[in-house]
């Protein structure tokens, strides 16, 4: 520690830190553009220069270390003069046009203008104009507005981990962009909106819509991935207008992915369901919810045994929604409540762990010296906790994917690409590489595997890491033996010493647990005496009567035909929706329109185990209520016992009770089964889910559905395997999984292994067809 | 298990240019190829009649593993890169001090009638381009030019209109 | 006491071959170094007795700047050789490439001995060409004698050496921009500290220096510190090249005593040309603050002499200027080149050198108006010393030297929209 003084007042600064490190700690203002505490130093826009004794010169706070006794002046005149001129300089060039951008109001050019800058230009030449390009359909662009900080460029290189914007030319000819008119495809793309201290790069469909003093902020938790990013949601007239990072150093840093920040728009979708609607005669009609919800208690009433009622809720709800979605359930006499949509291996039910989670903090992933990643394309499911995973690489963490298609990485890592069945074989590899047996299914499969030199090269680096982490993915959660693939991760982790983790794919998917949204377990994560039967079982052996939480038939299940087929054969579905879809009005009888993102309180329970509240930032849209309340409502129609509820709150904290001393705990049991599942004859089809396909309200965010991550469903094959089906680049094929079929675009795809082909699930188009992962025959159209 | 080659280096540039650019690969750390993209960048400039096109640049990134956008700012950076077609001749014309008070104007002057054009311009046989440069280091011999690698230096008209008579 | 240090062998025939240069005792110093292992320190210490400052311009000690690379320490370090001569009036090390080009490899070995470096790069600026085959043929020829590779002469020093060429980019030749341009990059100079000598090329300690500096270390350890030191005169050792170009009848390069009167180097470079009037001198390359002629004429071509008279000595770059030019125009060339070359990163260079260049183009072209001598004179201040690099400051410079000196004429195209030289 060194002890240096700033005006006059002494702080204790470590040593080697920069100045301006200690005085924004210091709660002392210096101006500064380049300068980002997330980003390298580039100290080029010269604005933070400050007066340091006996130097000859003024200093750049963002790149001189502090040093024992120095003597810094902030706002001497020599600090000031500098400050004035750096900012006159900025502004020779920098177009007037406040009035007409963007960013006027939250413009860090502005704010330091009105500090450091003069009321009269000395500049009487012309100024620069920079003719914009076009980067996409996220991020609106302005560059005669740009100032060159460079911060956007250094965000592409250091914290999305590709190089999409840069400087080009030099001198005043330098440009920040792409040179060439290309879209910016980063999944993390949209913070170099916040980044930007000017308007040059602002939001673009938030663009003209609203001035920064008009809106006002309030707190949030994202609703897509597991991470739980924090938020601010800005406001204005009861409607969210933009979605931007709340700094929250251990979970989010003070970055979002672009699906958190712009999948708002979603919420004003046309197909928002805004009234409570009955299907009669075939014809939906608009009804007030006094009907609905009568209709609803007494169809279910009406069902009368318990077990034929089924109750299938979204991870993505809150945990308020799961906890009285199962309280209903539960209380007309049914386990068979489930929210795992995605999963189509239910083998290890009951031997699986009921608290599962990351295995560690999401701050910790960036301390990692190794992680074998399982099923998992972490770059698009869980955008931040990839950051994480990179920031590790780069700092030399030996990162091994076993996977059913080759990632496109924005680091250094080994990916084993192979067959769902062949990704068994190779985890087993490792595990017979680590010298384990196993027990049960594993010790069959680990027994037949040969331990190759891939297979040895991961298991030495999970072993020689100090830190390692096994983790399995949204592609392993959907795998036809993830029941296998679960327990021989385990079997590596224990072997390697690693530790071993789910990276959990919804907002929801571990409060799910907690809140008993399973068919086995309780709140609480306790094992229900009676047990229900799991989502499949709910699926292939029709029920009666079906209640849906937040999910959609046709892009949230497993099998979209087979949900379509079980709730077409019920005699009731009750749909508690936010949107609809021609598919859920051909499927349910009763929609009841329930409160979206941001239109209701409640909680997530992120994958690293932290509960995460928050409040209803705008009313729900039309005659939507909050689902909490809606289940309350039914409840009571049904009267059921203790439930009246009179806030979220009191939900959330009566199970919270019950899951008090409940530890996230990831001990995984045996299964004897290890019959493989994803082994086929033909092709297998790998149903990946996009992350711009992962829940209605992404489903229906336009921006979002126009960039290269949303790309419409096609058949994705390699060049081999096209040419034995006989087919080629832009043709249309037909494919047939389970005796339905798709009429899709094919495309060419060297990423995707033999014996597969990628038909990704929860796309318009895909949902007539069967399993995320099952065989499919191709012929061409 | 099959493996991906993520690009194939083989199916980049002609045999000759890529065994030129290895060569400047081999100077630099087996990890800072990007070393060589300088190299690079001229190489296939000089193979390409003078000049660059973005899918030539995007070439040299994906040869030396870099992103496009790092081959465009170094391309944009250096002032001996053109990204614009030029004449089979690039007329490189200093302009500054010790050439501009020996007359570099009277060269520029006689270069522009001569072959009808503008700095900045390309005859439209597509034979000569000219270009003003900053000091090219040889100002003991103001005013002078350099043409394609050679420089010539003490110029008159007479001395040009040789030079030009000369060149293929 | 011409020619006695880089320029030795210029009489020769054809003296960038190795026999020639061998002829003359050149590899003798780095084959007494290798054979007798000199300590490295020994080395440093007379580089420093020397005198010897850097000859790129900067002039900072040579020996002060190799002693601060931390010999023992683990790992590749780097000796870099500064070629990308190119500050305008500069073209004294284009000379040394093409006609002593051994001298500056023997020299850089040694320096790689010195620090204890293994891997060598020559940047030289990509329109040098010929200085390149020059220097690359050199490079072939040393290897071939076993002077570079590894275990050179069988002392179990390895060595490499290689040259960069660069791609048009004065910025380049500051010495931060010129490592990031080897390392594939723009050449944006580095913030420091980090100096090179802890962080250089791809992070590793280094040494880079100018090719006269490098190539003038054979005949410091062969003679002796002192004796170098000796040439010159208190604060500046040696002899130095100097590039002398302008209104003259025998421009070129000619290596002097440090410390040599203005008016001896004028009448080697053939004096005036026409016997015109000297006007004014811009002593060390165009960054340099402009002198009046009279006042040039009574100083020595040393660092604290050209200091004192309100200029810098550079890299020796004189460029004489007799009566017939308008120092506008002049000033209007050497702005409009800094505006050219500035590399954008920092906004006082960047959008400062295109001011100052607009500006004076305006008084040029007859619409001055009164407050620009003011406002040049604040801009080039605003710029000044609030870069990264020099190249602000270069900017600056002149421009202030200008409106000392010549005031009267800029003010003259203001009030008359003409030219005062044109007129007179």
């Amino acid at each position: 520690m060194v002890t240096i003084e700033v005006n006059g007042r002494e702080l204790k600064a470590k040593a080697g830190d920069m100045l301006i490190e200690v005085t924004d700690e210091a709660g002392i203002d210096i101006p500064r553009f380049c300068y980002h505490k997330k980003l390298s130093i580039s100290a080029s826009c010269r604005q933070c220069l400050v007066e340091v004794k006996n130097a000859p010169k003024p200093l750049p706070a963002c790149a001189t270390p502090v040093m024992e006794g120095m003597k810094v002046f902030t706002r001497s005149p020599l600090a000031l003069a500098a400050q004035k001129g750096t900012m006159e300089f900025l502004l020779i060039n920098h177009p007037l046009d406040c009035p007409i951008c963007d960013q006027g109001g939250e413009c860090e050019l502005q704010d330091v203008a009105v500090a450091c800058g003069s009321d009269a230009s000395r500049f009487v030449e012309g100024k620069r104009v920079v003719p914009a390009k076009n980067i996409g359909p996220l991020i609106a662009t302005e560059m005669t507005r740009c100032i060159h900080c460079t911060r956007c460029v250094r965000f592409g290189e250091e914290i999305a981990g590709i190089r999409e914007m840069g400087a080009t030319g030099r001198g005043e000819h330098m440009v920040i962009g792409t040179y060439i008119e290309k879209s910016i495809d980063s999944e993390l793309s949209g913070n170099i909106i916040d980044l930007c201290p000017v308007g040059a790069l602002t939001s673009k469909p938030f663009r003209f819509s609203a001035r920064a003093w008009e809106l006002t902020q309030v707190e949030g938790v994202a609703p897509h991935d597991s991470v739980g990013s924090n938020l601010h949601l800005h406001l204005r007239s009861n409607k969210v207008m933009r979605v931007a990072p709340k700094d929250n150093e251990s979970i989010n840093e003070c970055w979002i992915s672009d699906r958190d920040r712009f999948s708002y728009q979603g919420l004003y979708s046309d197909d928002r369901l805004t009234v409570p609607k009955i299907k009669q005669s075939g014809e939906w009609q608009d009804v007030t919810w006094e009907v609905a919800l009568d209709m609803a208690a007494a169809g279910l009433q009406e069902i009368g045994e318990g077990e034929q009622i089924a109750t299938l809720v979204s991870p993505s709800s809150t945990l308020e929604e799961l906890y009285l979605a199962q309280k209903v359930t539960r209380g007309l006499g049914s386990n068979n409540i489930d929210y795992r949509l995605r999963q189509g291996d239910f083998r290890l039910d009951g031997a699986e762990p009921a608290f599962s989670w990351l295995g560690l903090k999401i701050s910790e992933i960036e301390n990692l010296n190794a992680a074998l990643l399982v099923g998992s394309n972490t770059r698009k499911e869980q955008p931040i906790l990839a950051h994480n995973l990179r920031k590790a690489a780069v700092s030399g963490a030996k990162v091994h994917f076993i996977n059913p298609l080759q990632l496109e990485l924005n680091y250094t890592a080994g990916q084993q690409l192979t067959t769902p069945a062949g990704m068994v074989q190779s985890l087993a590899a490792v595990a017979k590489a680590l010298g384990a047996t196993g027990e049960g299914a594993a010790a069959k499969v680990i027994d037949k595997a040969v331990a190759d030199d891939d297979a040895k090269a991961i298991a030495s680096a999970l072993k020689d890491a100090d830190k390692a982490a096994v983790m399995l993915g949204n592609i392993a959660a959907a795998h036809p033996d993830y029941s296998i693939l679960c327990v021989l991760a385990s079997v590596v982790a224990n072997a390697s010493g690693a530790t071993f983790g789910f990276l959990a794919e919804a907002a929801n998917s571990v409060g799910a647990r907690l809140a008993g949204a399973m068919p086995h377990l309780l709140p609480g994560a306790k094992v229900a005496a009676e047990k229900g039967l799991d989502v499949m079982k709910l699926q292939k052996l029709p029920r009666k009567g079906y209640l849906l939480l937040g999910a959609e038939p046709g892009y949230d299940f497993w099998d979209a035909g087979l949900t379509r087929n079980a709730l077409e054969s019920a005699d009731l579905v009750v749909a508690l929706n936010t949107h609809t879809s021609p598919a859920l009005e051909a499927a349910a009888d009763i929609m009841l329109p329930i409160a979206a993102f941001a239109e209701t309180s409640g909680t997530y329970v992120n994958t690293a185990g932290e509960w995460q509240s928050f409040r209803g930032a705008v009313k729900p849209l039309g005659e939507a209520r909050p689902a909490w309340k809606v289940l309350r409502v039914l409840g009571n129609l049904l009267d059921q016992e203790d439930c009246e509820y009179t806030s979220s709150e009191q939900v959330r904290d009566e199970l919270a009770s019950l899951c008090e001393g409940v530890m996230p705990d990831n001990s995984v049991g045996k299964t004897e089964s290890a019959d493989l599942q994803s082994a086929v004859d033909g092709l297998i089809r790998i149903g990946d889910v996009p992350p711009y396909a992962l829940d209605s309200l992404v489903r229906r965010a336009s921006a979002l559905q126009q960039t290269k991550d949303a790309a419409p469903a096609a058949i994705c094959i390699n060049a081999e395997e096209a040419k034995k089906a006989g087919l080629a680049d832009c043709d249309s094929a037909v494919v047939t999984q389970d005796g339905r079929e798709a009429t899709l675009p094919v495309s060419i795809d060297a990423n995707i292994p033999d014996g597969c082909v990628r038909i990704s699930a929860g796309l318009a188009g895909t949902e007539t067809l069967g399993a995320q992962f099952g065989e499919v025959t191709l012929e061409k159209a | 298990m099959n493996t991906i080659e993520v690009n194939n280096k083989a199916d980049i540039f002609s045999t000759e240019i890529r065994g030129e650019i290895d060569q400047w690969v081999a100077k630099y750390p087996a990890d800072w190829k990007q070393s060589a993209v300088m190299a690079a960048l001229r190489i296939v400039q000089d193979a390409n009649g003078g000049w660059l096109t973005t899918e030539l640049m995007n070439d040299v990134a994906a040869y030396l593993d870099m992103a496009p956008i790092a081959v465009y700012e170094v391309a944009t950076f250096y002032s001996m890169y053109e990204l614009k077609p030029v004449g089979k001749h690039k007329i490189c014309i200093c302009t500054n001090v010790s050439c501009m008070i020996n007359n570099s104007d009277r060269v520029v002057d006689h270069l522009e009638d001569r072959l009808g054009i503008k700095l900045g311009q390309t005859t439209e046989d597509g034979r000569f381009t000219l270009k003003e440069v900053e000091c090219l280091g040889a100002c003991g011999g103001a005013p002078m030019m350099q043409i394609g690698k050679q420089y010539y230096e003490n110029l008159t008209p007479e001395i040009i209109d040789s030079i030009l008579e000369g060149l293929e | 006491m011409v020619n006695e240090v880089c320029l030795r062998t210029l009489d020769l025939d054809r003296p960038w071959l190795l026999e020639q240069y061998q002829s003359r005792g050149g590899y003798e110093m780095l084959t007494r170094i290798l054979k007798e292992k000199t300590p490295p320190e020994e080395i440093i210490e007379e580089v420093k007795k020397s005198g010897l400052r850097g000859r790129g311009g900067a002039g900072f000690p040579t020996g002060l700047k190799w002693s601060f690379i931390s010999r023992n320490a683990p790992g590749q370090k780097y000796v870099v050789c500064n070629s990308d001569e190119g500050e305008p009036g500069t073209f004294k090390d284009r000379d040394i490439l093409r006609y002593n080009p051994h001298q500056l490899v023997e020299g850089m070995i040694i320096a790689a001995y010195a620090i204890g470096a293994t891997q060598g790069y020559n940047y030289i600026r990509g329109e040098f060409w010929e200085p390149y085959e020059r220097f690359e043929a050199a490079l072939k020829e040393a290897r071939e004698a076993g002077f570079l590779g590894e275990n050179l002469l069988d002392s179990g020093f390895d060595f490499e050496l290689h040259a960069h060429l660069g791609g048009g980019a004065y910025v380049c030749g500051e010495e931060t921009a010129l490592l990031e341009s080897i390392e594939g990059k723009k050449g944006q100079p580095r913030f420091k500290p980090p100096f090179p000598a802890h962080f250089g090329l791809y992070g590793r300690p280094t040494i880079i220096n100018n090719t006269e500096s490098l190539a003038s270390i054979p005949m410091i350890l062969k003679e002796g510190g002192p004796w170098f030191a000796d040439i010159g005169v208190k604060n500046s050792g040696g002899s130095k090249l100097f590039s002398i170009s302008g209104n003259l009848n025998n421009p070129g390069v000619f290596e002097i005593p440090m410390g040599t009167p203005f008016s001896e180097l004028l009448e080697m470079a053939g004096g005036v040309k026409g016997g015109r009037k000297l006007k004014a001198v811009i002593p060390g390359g165009s960054s340099a603050p402009v002198i009046p002629g009279e006042q040039m004429m009574d100083l020595t071509m040393d660092y604290d002499a050209i200091a004192e008279a309100g200029s810098m000595l550079g890299s020796g770059a004189v460029i004489v200027l007799d009566d017939t030019n308008c120092m506008v125009k002049v000033l209007e060339r050497m702005s409009y080149f800094y505006h050219e070359e500035s590399c954008g990163q920092c906004t006082p260079c960047r959008e400062g050198t295109g001011w100052l260049y607009r500006v004076i183009s305006r008084i040029e072209n007859g619409q001055g108006r009164q407050e620009d001598l003011d406002l040049l004179n604040d801009v080039a201040a605003r710029i000044s010393g609030r870069t990264i690099c020099a190249l602000g400051d270069a900017a600056a410079g002149p421009v202030a030297g200008m409106l000392k000196h010549f005031r009267d004429e800029f003010q003259y195209h203001i009030d008359h929209k003409k030219c005062l030289v044109g007129a007179g």
